[in-house]
């Protein structure tokens, strides 16, 4: 029996109200059908409100002879190959107008001297390319999205969490969730579902992620039948906070390096001239942050386990104009004024570049009328991904997944929710509380944080990896007993325990993938297999839910079309 | 990590919900460079589970754990610990001016229906697509505030008098001031401000100010140059007309 409760009915449900979430409603929206948005966090509270660096896009606004084809082309090189060459064609084509858009909405970037955008260097970038504004792009461009948004008049369910997706038949029918403010749950019907809800940085210890990312929409998804995709490329940026304790992992944006910042170990050493003395501090994020690793494992690291970052040989009102909030979270989480002396940085769990399987042109999953975009979705950044090509990967697919699950809705019957369906997510949710005496949410979240973190961090070894899994297994075993206390009224354990599942079923995903690809590419470093191997680069690895279990299976990477493999040879130097 | 002796803090958490509530006692050991949302992350993790608090950053960016820390309106993830007094117990409260849900989560909700009110931006028909750095600069200002509402929380018109169907508060007009101000935009909000915001009831008591942790200089460069907007389209139209021409003339 199912317990009373809410329905909301629209054609197409957004369930993630960031940079892609929102840029997916406005664009369904525009196509004339019903678009509701569902978010945990209050809108406009989104990851992509903390970006910082800025947004990819080949303008050619400061660096006249950038275009498309060099993007694309640096954007493969940076994911060592592994990369949906389509969705990277699209992305390189496309960023300019979405961001040229983005500004007709009333979003205000840096000027260059004659009135353009200006754009900034980033790490693996082959030109100055990135549209920002000082160091907090992120929030303009959430802002003019979420304005525009709730002008057009998007029906947005803040606080809300989506805890399972619905299926008519093999299609899907809509979700079910509960409002974290009341905990009563809530019932929504669509012809189409568009999962916009971001990473799963939270499964590890030392993160710059907040809570929300805890891979609901990829398991959300698993659930539902579709593909996970290159789970075992999970980017470790460079530069987070070490200290003090409490701010460890908070990032320290690459603008700091793309204004000119420099690494260097306790000896003073340039470091980056030993890795890649050719794009030093500015290669790409996978090698940097192997880099710092290595140094302190070697010893050559600072007091709390880091390394150097200094910019304070450029002008003090420059460091200001250019990284004002770095200049104030150094001053006031680490009593350090950049401008004077170094910071200290080491690397922190930042982005999944695996993620939901997707057609390149309509953002659409394997399972009919599921469609997914933003960081949830997996392809266009190969293995590693470049700084700034996050954002203008929510605005160039984010439209697309709109379009297209507009489309499908507009094509497609009312689907049909059976009460089955929902009465076994509520009682899913109600367990916890009415079980008793089990282990509470917050101690088995901090030992999967250990285990991700000790055991499927920045090197990965076999037997490290054998022992997560059976850790993540242990773990799995003892959520099921978990238990909460207190009421459903705003209760963030609660709400934890249901996360854990998510995260849980991340984490073994990236442990198996991590486990079945024996070589080392972009940020998947195994120390028992050092090299790029050629017949790996030719594989994805695949995780799919079968009769209740995790199934891997090897997928080859689709062939590249003639004219881009010959875009790819005409520059020297192609690795 | 060297295992330094920890000495502990005592925390007074508000705790209860719209019907009931009282300052509950936790102790926390106490590290370096703490802030207050640790604290309260610490007492989730061991000692109240269904403790509700909002956050998302932890970097003083997405605004979303503001809280009255020893009867001061801040954020907590940039409030250090050992900037406040330990002799006595530090006091976490949920923000006054709007109804709790539960602990120091309140209804914000009232805020994003505020927001609907404002035109949005609309650039002048024809226009080129450039702008200077000068002229974006003086907007810039307004468009860091990242909506933690603790300008909302302590003005008056809002918390002593309870004014939310006629007024809009500083967030709002710190809002309109970066549309208004956008180098490019044709929209006049004069009318908008006056009738459905209420811009005349601010008083310019400059509380707003000082709260903002984004250092907006909300009365002095938000507010009074709207009231002269105000006043300007309300009462002298010629004066208006001479200051959007000056004013493109600059750009
Ligand atoms: C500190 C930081 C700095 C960064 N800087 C840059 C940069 O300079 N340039 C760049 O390109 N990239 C940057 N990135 C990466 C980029 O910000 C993110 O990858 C991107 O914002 C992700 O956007 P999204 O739309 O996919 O998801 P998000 O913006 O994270 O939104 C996810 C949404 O899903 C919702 N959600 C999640 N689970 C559920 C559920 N179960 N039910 C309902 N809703 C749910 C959340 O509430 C949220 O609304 C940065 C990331 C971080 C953390
Ligand atoms: S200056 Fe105006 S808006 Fe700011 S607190 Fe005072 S009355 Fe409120
Ligand atoms: S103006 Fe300042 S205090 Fe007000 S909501 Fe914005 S950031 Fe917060
Ligand atoms: S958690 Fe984002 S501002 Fe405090």
């Amino acid at each position: 029996m199912t317990l009373a409760h809410e329905t909301h009915e629209h054609d197409v449900l957004i369930i993630g109200a960031g940079g892609a979430g929102l840029r997916a409603a406005i664009e369904a929206l525009a196509q004339g059908v019903r678009v509701g948005v569902v978010c945990k966090s209050l809108l406009g509270k989104a990851h992509t409100v903390m970006a910082e660096g800025g947004i990819a896009a080949a303008m050619a606004n400061v660096d006249a002879s950038d275009d498309w084809r060099a993007h694309f082309r640096d954007t493969m090189r940076g994911g060592k190959f592994l990369n949906n060459w389509r969705m990277a064609q699209l992305h390189a084509q496309e960023a300019p107008e979405r961001v040229r858009e983005l500004e007709q909405w009333g979003a205000l970037f840096d000027r260059t001297e004659n009135g353009e955008i200006l754009q900034r260097a980033f790490g693996g970038h082959s030109f100055k390319r990135l549209c920002h504004v000082g160091d907090r792009t992120g929030l303009e461009m959430i802002r003019t999205l979420q304005d525009r948004g709730v002008n057009l008049g998007i029906d947005v369910y803040m606080e809300c969490a989506i805890t399972r997706l619905m299926k008519d038949g093999d299609r899907i029918a809509g979700a079910f969730g509960y409002w974290r403010e009341q905990g009563r749950f809530v019932v929504f019907k669509a012809k189409s579902v568009v999962i916009c809800t971001g990473g799963i940085g939270k499964a590890w210890k030392i993160t710059s992620n907040s809570w929300e990312y805890t891979g609901d929409g990829l398991a959300l998804a698993y659930d539902a039948g579709a593909d996970l995709m290159d789970m075992e490329f999970v980017q470790f940026h460079p530069t987070g906070m070490v200290w003090p304790p409490g701010v460890q992992g908070i990032l320290v944006t690459e603008a700091v390096r793309g204004e000119g910042g420099v690494l260097r170990n306790k000896n003073g050493e340039r470091f980056m001239e030993r890795y890649d003395p050719k794009r030093l501090d500015l290669s790409t994020r996978d090698v940097v942050a192997r880099s710092i690793y290595t140094e302190v494992r070697e010893g050559r690291g600072t007091e709390h386990g880091g390394a150097f970052l200094d910019i304070s040989h450029k002008p003090a009102e420059y460091i200001k104009r250019k990284l004002p909030s770095m200049y104030h979270q150094f001053l006031e989480l680490a009593d350090v004024d950049i401008t004077k002396g170094p910071m200290e940085v080491g690397p922190t769990c930042h982005y999944m570049m695996g993620g939901i399987r997707v057609d390149a042109e309509t953002a659409q999953s394997s399972v009919p009328g599921l469609f997914a975009s933003g960081e949830a979705a997996a392809g266009l950044h190969g293995a590693n991904r470049l700084g700034g090509n996050s954002l203008s990967d929510l605005l160039v697919f984010g439209r697309r997944a709109g379009l297209a699950a507009a489309e499908h809705a507009k094509r497609s019957p009312t689907p049909t929710i059976d009460s089955l369906q929902i009465a076994d997510a509520e009682r899913e949710m109600l367990l916890p509380f009415e079980r008793g005496g089990g282990e509470s949410p917050y101690a088995i979240h901090e030992e999967l944080q250990d285990v991700m973190q000790r055991l499927v961090g920045i090197f990965r070894t076999e037997e490290d990896l054998r022992q997560a899994l059976s850790g993540i297994e242990k773990l799995q075993e003892r959520t099921a007993r978990v238990h909460v206390e207190g009421s459903r009224l705003f209760n963030p354990g609660w709400h934890l325990a249901r996360d854990l599942q998510s995260m849980l079923t991340v984490a073994e995903a990236v442990t198996r993938s991590a486990l079945a690809r024996r070589e080392s590419r972009g940020a998947h470093s195994r120390i028992d297999y050092p090299d790029l191997d050629d017949a790996w680069g030719k594989m994805h690895n695949v995780v799919v839910k079968k009769a209740d279990t995790m199934k891997l299976f090897e997928s080859p990477v689709i062939e590249m079309s003639d004219d881009l493999k010959q875009l790819l040879i005409e520059e020297s130097g192609t690795k | 990590m060297a295992a330094v002796p920890m000495a502990e803090t005592t925390l007074l958490v508000f705790r209860g919900d719209r019907e009931s509530g009282k300052a509950v006692e936790y102790r926390v050991p106490f590290a370096p460079g703490m802030v207050v949302l640790d604290a309260l992350h610490l007492i989730q993790a061991r000692q109240a589970p269904d403790l509700a608090v909002r956050w998302n950053c932890k970097a003083g960016k997405c605004g979303s754990c503001s809280a009255e820390v020893n009867g001061r309106p801040r954020l907590t993830c940039k409030t250090r610990m050992d900037s406040l007094p330990r002799d006595k117990p530090i006091t976490i409260f949920p923000m006054k001016a709007f109804p709790i849900i539960k602990d120091l989560v309140t209804d914000v909700s009232w805020n994003f229906k505020v927001n609907r009110k404002i035109p949005p931006f609309r650039p002048r028909p024809d226009v080129e697509w450039k702008m200077y750095q000068r002229d974006v600069d003086r907007v810039q200002e307004f468009r860091k505030c990242i909506e933690c509402f603790l300008c909302q929380n302590v003005c008056h018109v809002l918390r002593e008098h309870g004014k939310e169907e006629e007024f809009g508060g500083p967030r709002f007009f710190v809002r309109v001031a970066s549309l208004d101000m956008h180098p490019l935009d044709d929209v006049s909000r004069a009318s908008v401000l006056k009738e459905e915001l209420g811009l005349g009831l601010c008083n310019i008591t400059k509380c707003c100010t000082e709260v903002c942790p984004e250092n907006i200089h909300i009365t002095d460069n938000a507010i009074i140059p709207l009231k002269e907007r105000v006043v300007d389209e309300y009462y002298d139209p010629l004066l208006r007309l001479v200051r959007k021409i000056r004013g493109a003339g600059r750009a």
